[in-house]
């Protein structure tokens, strides 16, 4: 009796210890919802009417713009916490972006930046804060590319530091003249030059 | 000591129990033409390399040795594979973008420079994964030359 006692106890534990193991608890990640879709244009830059087309792919690559400056400031103060967080919503943001008023050759090239600019968006939404300022290195790449065709109503500046990815030099966008370069945070501040004007 | 030995056998029982739950092997006969290899002229000794210490993870055939075929290193490999996979996998890499291309070339330099990958759990039971400094240099050195020469 004491012997079958065991053996039953046996199985039921082993048959528990089974369903623990099997059920693998996948993680799901709660992808960052965008925020309202309500626009800041600090600039004031008003929008002509005449210019129709442009204004609605404006409308369409401002809340990436949006929240690829957040990741940039967030960088800037070596904040990884809110460049994460930003980098969700960035992600987000490409993945929701409508194509369809460009020509097919222009969407073929936005499909590819698309694609590339979602990885990086993802690494720094779940990256420590040098990854982080790897990707975005990529990432303002992408969006510089992708600004070139959609074009944009905000004030831009492309600044370069030639010293980061030992000294290949990466490039980021910036609403201000001032330097704060992204990628040293405050061990090299004000490392930069403006490379070009956005508008 | 009783206890001890209820314990052995419900840990064995359980060992024995989960080896009949079956998973996803990653196993395919063919190379597909996209794959890295057979697209970039890389030299053998890198190729060795790669197949031994990145495919496992990076492309679509899984060499199995037996204890990635024992549970519970089969679960923990699956995961990992199909991780590995969507992030990078060399068989599919002709149908990526130069754009893309460059990004994992660069991806594959910061990783292996700062011995993220292999990750350090599947050189734990797969040793032969492990780059010794020179097979580092040697990747390194091809890999970056492809960048350049995207």
């Amino acid at each position: 009796m004491k012997n079958l006692k065991t053996t039953v106890s046996i199985l039921v534990l082993s048959v528990t210890l089974l369903g623990f193991t099997s059920c693998k608890d996948k993680k799901t990640e709660e992808a960052a919802k965008p925020m309202s879709s309500e626009m800041h244009h600090e600039d004031g830059h008003s929008q002509t009417s005449s210019d129709k087309m442009m204004s609605e792919a404006s409308g369409n690559t401002a809340s990436i713009i949006e929240n690829y400056l957040k990741i940039k400031n967030a960088l800037v103060a070596s904040n990884e916490d809110e460049a994460a967080t930003a980098g969700g919503m960035l992600e987000s943001n490409f993945k929701e972006f409508d194509k369809s008023p460009y020509s097919s050759e222009e969407q073929k090239e936005l499909t590819d930046i698309i694609t590339d600019a979602i990885e990086h968006a993802e690494h720094i939404s779940e990256s420590p804060l040098e990854h982080q300022r790897e990707h975005f290195d990529l990432l303002s790449k992408d969006l510089i590319d992708m600004i070139a065709i959609t074009g944009t109503d905000k004030k831009l500046y492309q600044d370069y530091c030639p010293m980061y990815n030992n000294n290949k030099g990466a490039a980021w966008l910036s609403t201000t003249k001032e330097i704060k370069n992204p990628y040293f945070g405050s061990k090299m501040m004000n490392c930069g030059k403006i490379q070009k004007e956005i508008n | 000591m009783k206890i001890l030995k209820i314990t052995a056998l419900v840990l064995l029982v359980a060992f024995v129990g989960i080896q009949f739950i079956p998973t996803n092997r990653n196993q395919s006969d063919t190379v597909p033409k996209t794959d890295f290899m057979l697209v970039n002229n890389v030299p053998a000794s890198v190729q060795n390399t790669l197949q031994e210490s990145c495919y496992d993870c990076h492309s679509n055939n899984t060499a199995y040795p037996w204890y990635n075929k024992t549970q519970p290193a089969a679960w923990f490999l699956e995961d990992h594979i199909k991780e590995g996979k969507a992030e990078l996998n060399f068989n599919e890499w002709s149908e990526y973008s130069d754009r893309r291309k460059n990004s994992k070339l660069r991806s594959i330099i910061s990783q292996i420079e700062d011995e993220e990958m292999p990750l350090d759990s599947y050189t734990f039971i797969h040793r032969d994964a492990k780059l010794s400094e020179e097979e580092k240099a040697e990747i390194l050195q091809f890999i970056k030359q492809l960048k350049n020469s995207l």
